[in-house]
Formats: C-alpha cells, sequence, structure tokens
C-alpha cells in the first residue's frame, strides 16, 4: 500500500512530535509549579486576602452607661441624634478635595458651603478657627442636629455624597436634672486619640476609633466602667455585599450605669447657694482692698458624715459640660480655658487649695492637746503676741482673756494658738532645732490628712501642703538660686523676704510657726480635705475616702456592685477630745461664737449644729472665705476666693444648703414632707432589665417660692410677715427679704393659695 | 496468541458471551485508549460538582433552580459522549470523507454569528441563540472542522505514498482553508479562538512534517500580525485592559484587575486541601466572575485545594499524554495529524484558561475543555477524544 515504512514515520515527523509532548508537558509543569506556589507557598496570604475580601465588620459602638444621682436621676445620659459627618479620607481622594461634594452637602444641610468647608478642615497654625483638631483618619462631624430628612436624602443617594454618611448617634447629654449641672464633677468626653488606641489595642477594653473617652470628673474615673464593649459582627458577605453568613460576634456590651451619692436637689441648692453667695459678696466693700469683694470662685462640698459619700460638690465658675458634645467648638474652648476664661473646667473642690484660716484650728487644737496641753486649761487670748519684733494680732485685735481651747475655738482667738506654737517650737529647739523635733502640730496636721490625697474618686485631685520642716527644705532647694538673684536686703518688700529666703529659707522660724497654727503662711487646703475632717469629727473620727461614686450598676440592672466606704485614717485624738472639740464646734453657732449672728433660729436641739468659720490672708490679694461645718449626718464646707469672712460670705449659703436638707424654715421649724435629705439616701435606685430607671422626677430649686411658702407657714394668710425673724441679723434679713418674686406673689394672693400654687409649680416635671 | 483469540479472527469460533466478547484482545473495547476516556469523565464529572458550586448561589443566572447548571452540564457531558461513540463508530476514515461538508457547515455556522442571528456574551461576538436557554458556540466546532481539513489536505499525497512530506501548494492551501474561519472569528471578535486555532495550526503544520520554513513563518506571522493588530487598534478597549492587568496586577483591583486579583485570591486561599467542596468563600460570595465558564478552575482551586486543582492538571495531562501517543503511534499520517492538532488545541486551551486565574496569561475567554460549563465547547472536545479513539481504534487496520 505504501513505500513508507510500517512504522509510518519520518525522523522528522517523530522528532516534532517528541517536541509537542515535551513542549505540553513543560506548560504543564509551568502549571502545577505556578500552582503550588501559589496554594502552597502563599496560601496563607492569600487566605487572609479572602478572609478580608468576605468578611465585613459591623461595629456596634456600646452605649455609654448613665451617670445617676443617688435616686436614679440622669445627671448625664445619652441621647440618639442625627449625626451627618465627612470622611477626610474620601475626600482628599477626590480630584477637587472634594469640594463639590461638600457644596452638595451645605445645600442639603442648609448651611454655606463656606462653614462646611471650614468645618472639615484641619487646624494648624495658619488655620483661623473654625477647624478640625482631631484625628483626620476619623469622620469629622458636620453637624449633630440633621433632620430625618436631610440624613435620608444623604443616605439615599449615597452615590451623590461618596465619603458623607449620617446616621443615628447615641451622644452624650448632660441633663441637668432640676438645673443641677454638676459640670466639674461629671466631667466630659473627648474623641479618643490615635495614642490612646495604641495603647489600649492590647487590653481587654480596646478602644474604637469613634471612641470618645472621658476626659474629666466621673467620666474619666469610670470611663472604663461607662464605655461598655463595642460589638463587632462579622459577616461574610459576597461580592455585592449581601451577606451570606455570619462569621463571629462579640455581643456589644453597653456601659454599666454609675450610680452617685450626689443628689440633684441637693446638688442644685448647693450650686445655686454658692452662686448667690459669691454674687451677693460682690455687694460687700472690703475695708482692707478699697473696694468690693472680687469673689472669684468659689466651691461647696456636702458630704455624708459618716461615710464620706459626696451628696453635692459644687465648684464656680462654671459651665456647660454639653459644650462638649459633638466637638467643641473653638470657640467655646477658648471661653473654658482661655487666659480670662477664670478656668471653669477647674474642679475647685478638690483642685482649689487655699490657706484655711481659722477652720484649721481644729488641728491645732488636737495638737496642742496630743503635746500635753489641756483642753480645759486657761490660755491668754490676748490681742496680739510678739514674737521679737514681730507682732501677730488677734483678729481684728479682740482680746478674750484667759480662755479654754474649746473657747478659743468658738472665738476663733489666734493669739491662744499663736502662743502655743511658739512655746513647742521652742521646746523643739527654735532656731536651732533638735535633731528629732516633736513637731506636733505639723504631725497631727498630716494625722488628720492633710498634705495628702483624700483619694476622691475623683482625677487630678491636689493635695495642698503642710509647710513642715521636710517641705521648707525642699521648697528652699528649689528656689534658693532665684531668691537670691532677686533678693536684695534693702529692696521692697517682696525683694527683702526673697533676701530672707534666700538665707535662711529653708529653717522653720518662730513666724512661721506661729502662721501656720492659723491656718495661715505657707499652708494650703483643698475643701474636700476640709469637708473630710470635719465629716471624721462628726462621726467619730473616721476619716472616710471621700467617694462620689456610689455603685456600678449593669445596664440590665442585674449586677451591683456597691462602691463601699473606704476609710484612710483616724483623727488623731481621744473620744474626749474629739467630744470637746465637738462641743466647742456647737458653740461656734451659738451664744458667742463666730457664726451665731448667721444661726439665730435654728433648731440646735434637734438638730445640732457645728461650724468654724475661716478667714484666710492671701497675699497680694482679698480675704479667703471658708466655712466649715456638720450636723451628725453631714458635713457642709464653702470656700469663697476673695470672699471676705467665713461667716460673712458663706454662713447663709451654707444654713440654707441645710434647710433644704433637712426641711427647715428660717424659724428652724422642720417640714419633713419639704426636707429633701434629711437623712442620707441609703437604698440604691432600681434598673429594670432593659435598661430603664425609676427616677423620681426632680424639681427645680426655687428659693423664692421656698422664702414664699416658708412665710406662708409663719404668717397667717393676709398678714404680712415682716418681723417674723427676730433672731436673725438685720443685714441677712434684708439680703432674704429683698428678694422682689417672693414679696410679689405676697401681696397678690392670700398665703394658702400661694402655697397651693408654689407646690403645684414644683411638682411641674422639669 | 491463545485459542479464544486466534477463533475471533477466524471468525469462524462459536459465538462468545457478550462480555468476553468486548473484552477480546482484539475487540474495539480492549483497544480504546481507556485512561482517554476515563480521565475525560473524571474531568466532566469533577466539572459538574464545580459548576454546581459555583451557580447553586447565582440565582440571577439559574433560573432560581440551583440544579439549573449542573443538570445541563451532566446533559452536555451526557450528549458528548454520544457525539464521541458515534465518532468512533463511524471512524475517522469514515469521516474524512465528510469533512468538506462538515467543513462547510461550520464556516456557515460562523459566518451566521456575524449576521443579525449573532449574539454577544461576555464581550465576544460569538454566539447563535437557539431559544429556550440554548446558544451556540459555532467556533469550537471550527476547531474540529480546521483540524480535520487541514489533516485532509496536508496527509492525502503523504499517506498515498507519493511524497515523504507535504509540499508546499498544499500547506499553503491547507493555510488558506484554516485562514477563512480563523479571519471570520477574528471579525467577531473572539480573540481567544482566534489564539487557539493559531495554535492549532501550528500543530497541524508540525505534525505534518511541513518545511521548517512554513513552522517558522507561521510563527513569525503570527507575532508580527499580533504586533500590527495591537498597533492598528483593532483591539477593543476590553482587550487592551486585560492585557494592561495581566501586565500589572494590582492595577486598578476593582475594576480591570478584578477578575485576574479574586480568581488568585481564591486558588490561593484554597492552600493544601481547599476549603471543602461548596465551603469556599471566594465562590460561595461569587467574588470571581464567569465562575462555572472560563475561571472554574478557581473553585476546584479554592474548593479542593492543591490536591484537587492539580488531580485536574494530571487528568488534562494523561489525557495530552496518551494522545502524543497515539499521535505518534498511529501509521497514517492523517491520524498523527489530527492527533497533533487535538493536542495542541487542548494543551493551549487548557494553559491559558489555568494560566489567566493563576495570573500567569493574559484573560482570554476560553473554557477548559470538560470542566468549564458550555454546550459547543463541551461537545467540541468529546468529539476531538472520539477522534483520538478511532486514530488509536482503528491504527493496527492500516497497518
Amino acid at each position: 500500500m505504501t513505500n513508507i515504512p510500517e512504522t509510518g514515520r519520518t525522523p522528522r515527523v517523530q522528532i516534532r512530535l517528541v517536541i509537542i509532548q515535551i513542549l505540553v508537558l513543560s506548560l504543564f509543569g509551568t502549571l502545577g509549579g505556578r500552582l503550588w506556589y501559589l496554594q502552597i507557598r502563599n496560601g496563607e496570604e492569600y487566605a487572609k486576602e479572602a478572609s478580608g475580601n468576605h468578611v465585613q465588620q459591623v461595629v456596634q459602638p456600646a452605649v455609654r452607661g448613665s451617670i445617676l444621682d443617688a435616686r436614679g436621676v440622669p445627671l448625664a445620659d445619652n441621647e440618639t441624634r442625627l449625626v451627618v459627618s465627612a470622611s477626610r479620607t474620601e475626600l482628599m481622594k477626590m480630584k477637587d478635595d472634594g469640594k463639590a461634594v461638600l457644596t452638595k452637602l451645605a445645600g442639603v444641610l442648609g448651611m454655606k458651603p463656606r462653614d462646611v468647608m471650614e468645618k472639615v478642615r484641619l487646624c494648624d497654625a495658619e488655620t483661623p478657627q473654625p477647624c478640625w483638631n482631631g484625628s483626620p483618619y476619623q469622620p469629622i462631624p458636620i453637624t449633630d442636629e440633621a433632620t430625618a430628612k436631610q440624613a435620608l436624602q444623604i443616605r439615599e443617594r449615597s452615590e451623590d455624597f461618596p465619603g458623607i454618611t449620617a446616621e443615628p448617634q447615641a451622644v452624650r447629654r448632660y441633663a441637668s436634672p432640676g438645673d443641677a449641672n454638676t459640670a466639674q464633677v461629671l466631667g466630659y468626653l473627648s474623641p479618643v486619640t490615635d495614642d490612646e488606641i495604641n495603647k489600649a489595642k492590647d487590653t481587654d477594653s480596646p478602644y474604637l476609633r469613634s471612641d470618645q473617652v472621658g476626659r474629666s470628673g466621673l467620666e474619666r474615673e469610670y470611663d472604663k466602667q461607662l464605655r461598655g464593649k463595642a460589638g463587632v459582627t462579622r459577616y461574610e458577605v459576597d461580592n455585592l455585599g449581601r451577606v451570606i453568613g455570619q462569621a463571629k460576634s462579640d455581643e456589644a456590651q453597653p456601659g454599666a450605669n454609675v450610680v452617685t451619692s450626689i443628689d440633684a436637689r441637693v446638688q442644685r441648692v448647693a450650686e445655686y447657694e454658692l452662686n448667690d453667695a459669691m454674687k451677693k459678696a460682690r455687694d460687700v466693700f472690703d475695708k482692707n482692698t478699697g473696694r468690693n469683694y472680687k469673689a472669684d470662685s468659689g466651691a461647696v462640698i456636702v458630704m455624708e458624715a459618716k461615710t464620706g459619700r459626696v451628696v453635692a460638690m459644687a465648684s464656680n465658675p462654671t459651665y456647660d459640660p454639653n459644650a462638649w458634645v459633638g466637638g467643641i467648638s473653638a470657640k467655646d474652648y477658648k471661653k473654658l480655658t482661655g487666659k480670662n476664661s477664670n478656668y471653669p473646667l477647674l474642679n475647685r473642690a478638690i483642685q482649689g487649695q487655699a490657706a484655711p484660716g481659722s477652720i484649721f484650728k481644729v488641728v491645732p487644737t488636737a495638737a496642742a492637746v496630743n503635746a500635753g496641753y489641756a483642753f480645759d486649761g486657761r490660755y491668754d487670748c490676748s490681742s496680739s503676741y510678739a514674737i521679737g519684733g514681730q507682732v501677730f494680732k488677734n483678729f481684728e485685735s479682740k482680746g478674750y482673756g484667759p480662755i479654754s481651747l474649746g473657747q478659743a475655738l468658738e472665738v476663733s482667738c489666734d493669739t491662744v494658738f499663736y502662743r502655743l506654737a511658739h512655746e513647742e517650737w521652742l521646746k523643739d529647739g527654735g532656731n536651732k532645732p533638735r535633731k528629732k523635733p516633736k513637731d506636733w502640730f505639723y504631725k497631727t496636721a498630716h494625722q488628720f490628712g492633710l498634705g495628702a490625697l483624700t483619694g476622691i474618686d475623683l482625677p487630678n485631685e491636689v493635695s495642698g501642703r503642710v509647710p513642715d520642716r521636710q517641705w521648707k527644705q525642699a521648697y528652699w532647694k528649689a528656689n534658693k538660686d532665684a531668691w537670691c538673684k532677686y533678693g536684695d536686703k534693702d529692696g521692697s518688700y517682696a525683694e527683702r523676704i526673697a533676701y530672707e529666703n534666700c538665707l535662711e529659707g529653708n529653717r522653720m522660724r518662730a513666724g512661721d510657726s506661729v502662721n501656720y497654727s492659723i491656718g495661715q503662711g505657707d499652708t494650703l487646703v483643698t475643701p474636700i480635705q476640709m469637708a473630710t475632717i470635719y465629716a471624721a469629727i462628726s462621726n467619730g473620727g473616721t476619716l472616710y475616702d471621700p467617694t462620689v461614686g456610689k455603685a456600678i450598676i449593669s445596664a440590665d440592672g442585674r449586677s451591683v456592685s456597691e462602691i463601699k466606704p473606704k476609710a484612710h485614717g483616724k483623727l488623731p485624738m481621744t473620744k474626749k477630745t474629739r467630744d470637746e472639740i465637738d462641743q466647742a464646734l456647737a458653740g461656734v453657732v451659738t451664744g458667742g461664737g463666730t457664726a451665731a449672728w448667721r444661726f439665730g433660729g435654728w433648731p440646735q436641739d434637734k438638730i445640732p449644729m457645728h461650724a468654724k468659720t475661716g478667714t484666710a490672708e492671701v497675699y497680694g490679694k482679698q480675704t479667703t472665705s471658708w466655712f466649715a461645718t456638720y450636723t451628725k449626718e453631714y458635713s457642709v464646707v464653702m470656700t469663697i476666693s476673695q470672699g471676705g469672712t467665713g461667716s460673712g460670705a458663706s454662713g447663709p449659703a451654707v444654713r440654707n444648703i441645710y434647710e433644704a436638707l433637712y426641711g427647715l424654715n428660717d424659724q428652724g421649724e422642720q417640714d419633713l414632707k419639704k426636707a429633701l435629705l434629711p437623712t442620707p439616701q441609703k437604698s440604691l435606685p432600681k434598673i429594670q432589665p432593659d435598661g430603664s430607671i425609676d427616677a423620681p422626677k426632680t424639681e427645680k430649686y426655687d428659693p423664692k417660692a421656698q422664702q414664699a411658702t416658708e412665710e406662708d407657714q409663719t404668717a397667717p394668710a393676709g398678714q404680712l410677715p415682716t418681723g417674723t425673724a427676730p433672731s436673725r441679723s438685720p443685714e441677712n434679713r434684708n439680703t432674704r427679704r429683698r428678694s422682689p418674686g417672693g414679696r410679689a406673689t405676697r401681696k397678690r394672693s392670700p398665703g394658702g393659695r400661694v402655697h397651693r400654687r408654689t407646690t403645684r409649680q414644683r411638682r411641674m416635671p422639669t | 496468541m491463545t485459542g479464544a483469540n486466534s477463533f475471533s479472527v477466524s471468525g469462524y469460533g462459536p459465538e462468545r458471551a457478550g462480555w468476553s466478547r468486548v473484552f477480546a484482545r482484539d475487540s474495539l473495547a480492549r483497544r480504546l485508549d481507556w485512561p482517554i476516556l476515563l480521565s475525560a469523565l473524571a474531568l466532566s464529572f469533577i466539572g459538574a460538582a464545580l459548576v454546581y458550586s459555583a451557580t447553586r448561589n447565582r440565582t440571577e443566572l439559574n433560573q432560581g433552580d440551583p440544579y439549573y447548571f449542573l443538570l445541563r452540564h451532566l446533559l452536555n457531558t451526557g450528549i458528548g459522549f454520544a457525539l464521541m461513540v458515534g465518532t468512533v463508530w463511524l471512524g475517522h476514515r469514515t469521516l474524512r470523507t465528510a469533512v468538506p461538508i462538515l467543513y462547510g457547515i461550520s464556516v456557515f455556522l460562523i459566518l451566521l454569528v456575524l449576521t443579525p442571528l449573532g449574539a454577544t456574551i461576555n464581550g465576544a461576538h460569538a454566539w447563535i441563540v437557539l431559544g429556550g436557554g440554548f446558544s451556540l458556540q459555532p467556533s469550537e466546532f471550527v476547531k474540529v472542522t480546521i483540524i480535520l481539513g487541514m489533516a485532509m489536505l496536508l496527509a492525502a499525497r503523504v499517506d498515498a505514498g507519493d511524497k515523504p512530506y507535504p509540499d508546499h501548494r498544499t500547506v499553503l492551501q491547507s493555510l488558506g482553508l484554516a485562514a477563512v474561519p480563523i479571519v471570520i472569528v477574528l471579525l467577531m471578535p473572539d480573540l481567544g479562538s482566534v489564539m487557539v486555532m493559531v495554535v492549532i495550526v501550528l500543530g497541524v503544520l508540525l505534525a505534518s512534517g511541513a518545511s521548517n520554513r512554513w513552522v517558522f513563518g507561521l510563527i513569525g506571522t503570527g507575532a508580527m500580525g499580533a504586533i500590527a493588530v495591537w498597533q492598528l487598534g483593532l483591539l477593543d478597549e476590553y482587550q487592551i485592559n486585560r492585557f494592561a492587568a495581566f501586565a500589572n496586577p494590582d492595577l486598578d483591583p476593582a475594576g480591570v484587575g478584578y477578575n485576574t486579583n479574586q480568581a488568585r485570591i481564591a486558588i490561593g486561599s484554597g492552600g493544601l486541601t481547599g476549603t471543602g467542596l461548596f465551603k469556599g468563600s471566594q465562590t460561595t460570595g461569587q467574588f470571581v466572575p464567569e465562575q462555572q465558564t472560563d475561571f472554574v478552575f478557581t473553585v476546584a482551586g479554592e474548593e479542593l485545594g492543591f490536591v484537587g486543582a492539580g488531580l485536574i492538571l494530571v487528568l488534562l495531562g494523561i489525557v495530552l499524554w496518551r494522545a502524543c501517543r497515539i499521535a505518534r503511534e498511529t501509521t497514517e499520517l492523517y491520524g498523527t495529524i489530527v492527533a497533533a492538532g487535538i493536542i495542541a488545541w487542548f494543551a493551549f486551551q487548557s494553559f491559558e484558561n489555568i494560566g489567566m486565574t493563576l495570573g500567569i496569561m493574559p484573560v482570554a475567554g476560553l473554557p477548559l475543555p470538560f470542566v468549564s460549563y458550555g454546550g459547543s465547547s463541551m461537545f467540541a472536545v468529546w468529539v476531538a477524544v472520539g477522534l483520538l479513539q478511532s486514530i488509536r481504534v482503528q491504527r493496527p487496520m492500516s497497518a
């Protein structure tokens, strides 16, 4: 059939077939190699990429817990607002840096395009306000007051608004129940920083980029508990983003509620009375400086005497904490922190320190007793006390003759303490101190907890200062160079002081000791320290760590962990001494005591009041008014910087706070129905499993209405109630009675009706 | 030789049982190339599983019936198998006489694509829609008829014993025969098929023993043609983009590079043993487009891993290895050329298809033989298997 051999192949074809076979083999070898490379060598990498592909994380921020008052009234909670924000990273990807999108957005939101653009630009040295000073990678809120319609427009046309989101967000709200603003105690939130995110990355409570972090006050102290844990749901999605399965999810754990011992009503009274006292102080003429008192700042603390729990804490000047919500505007920020702001962010109850003046005297009294002086001994209260050439005068140069330590407290006699301190100073070696001086007065101050933090559950507490030998030495070491440079033997007063300090500032001089004994000189205390001390005198001597937080209750109310009162020491005095001091402090408000003129009509037999006034001198400034008081239940300390005398400036305010607490009127008649808190709140508010709280309505504190009802009670209908409080000093009565509202109401209608109306008014929800 | 076998040759022996007759030494069943047949079947069934996995969730494609593509794939396999049986039964030599008619029909069909009857699917204007959900891709059949046609022309003189190699005239004729459908397919344009056809022509020429000049000339022409096509801007934008994405895989991962990127992620994430059939997240999530057809290999890569994807490579390798043996062992040049054409076709198409999913070849719309879903392709490759079987079965008789 053919002349070609039976094998059928010319060598050329056979060779080419082998070539084809080798080619095929190498092609498949290539595929196999590449397959190995992708799946075995780089498999893990691709697997990761694949999971990144289909797993979408949906982060549900945990709802921040509420801060409640002792009865469950929310001081800080959340409200849902529609927040429109812009992602800078997205906008910057656009050719025009997102200008077109922002202009369109401005149209929808009814804002000026310029305003919107200014909101998203970053702050730097050359950019004037407004600008964004947060992280550029974080969505920048443009408005948190978008309407549902606006939000819908943005979301429906998401392709027109790349990088813009409109989402309901839980926004912090500081509710100010009954006008109690509690600003410095509550603190505020601001966006988390990159540093914080990195730091908290591997802890059990990492931050989300959108998180807000407590920056001060309770918000910061209990940030971890309040914040809860964000829920992360990981969905497997397909290429169109449709969910095809749920990979893994961590439920969001809503933040726990922090129940405080603050009572919003008492807080309001405290705030009002502090502000009122400061306002009135500004109307008072200061003889020493020749102008009215400035009363530039003040603080008041109401503390449960037996537990150290803070029922009210107010600091003035204050601010609206809602200014921080949704990002503080630069203008507001400047208002709060600027040079001329007087720093309303400071909580002066724990961060304000000043010389205590005479309210300090309980310390040298205890020190004297411990040093061996009899409480009931006779000590000369001369009008002045001279050491060397220096004359230390009694307050207003009054002399009382030989009196007991108790009486010295009552009339606040300085010279008694000058003498004792000087004696002790001499015993300790005077200008050539012994190796181991007894330093009774300083040691006792430390034992009272002064010069140290009280341990209150609020951040950035300051410790005050006990100007003892160690401190003097350290202080001199730190400052002597400056003193020696500035000091001039024959220069001005300040230069002479500096010269003296340069030479012997490290030594405890007689004058130092004497000044210190009445809470002057370099002595510094905080109001919270004094409240703690006076509460301790009331409760028998236990120095409790002041607490604002009372309990942490989970969002569903199931888990309750109470924050138990904790003591950090005992007062260095025997029960007898305590009782004697207690009696002396009661004497301050009765008879010839320094605050007696402020407590006329006080039912001392029913509610024994103890107090100590203080008027501290500050070099170059007007006197600081201090007023430290306690009853069986409470300790109230008020201070007003450049406010005048203790009883003068703070007395009526503190009395009004007590009257509100116990339901007293100016005549000392108690009406328990009106009493806000005759005994401290013991029970905790109940939180339902759904998170709702059974909180009572908080009525606004209306001193005028209270006034009206008081008068209504004391005066029969139709009678003018003038002169019904004969025991009060005329000056005080005038201040109280001058309130126009009260008088107008009184004149227009019979007292009975006023009563009913005011009651009804006060029941109105706030 | 055993007695029984010699009986069967003589034809005078007693009737034997059907079973033993099938497995008698010289029987059809004995002479069939079982490795090819079993590999092709295995590939088709693996393909069925992969197609099912890729389409059971694609409600926009499967008309709500998760088994829509699975059943059709199995039906296609069945029809393909029947076509193979028919091809073996007819024999490639019988078909040789019908080549001009088959060639004519296939060219007519691809011409139809250019008329308004043709339809564009996935950027390739290569389809004739028959209605009822069926459509035809005639370029798949042209691959077979080009092989058969060229083999007929090139082997005629050689098999007749006139010449050791086909002469220039014959080569030119055969090239002309191939050029007509190639140009038509190029006009569709279905570039992937054109590439396969050019490679087929190359394989056919190589196996025919045509002069080296023709072989290198063809390679040179192909290269120049490619440059010309590129330079003259005859390519559509999507084709240029595919090449750009191939050159730089990170280019626009959401757009042009998306397919290859997602395909590589799918395969890479499979690892050694894969995620398990129906458990691949890339597949379930439909991240890879065209996953039941051109990108079916990614399903294997992700869900069956290196083991499963490697098995597909091995099975294809077996088919090609055995085909090479058939090409070498057959005595007629006609059979050799047909086998070589099929090898070139399968090898290149498999390499291109798998290579593009692995990111070593640019994307071209070509199905993976046996595995990809698609009737026309399935029929064509099974006919090719039939031709290979026929060449093998009839080998001894040609002696």
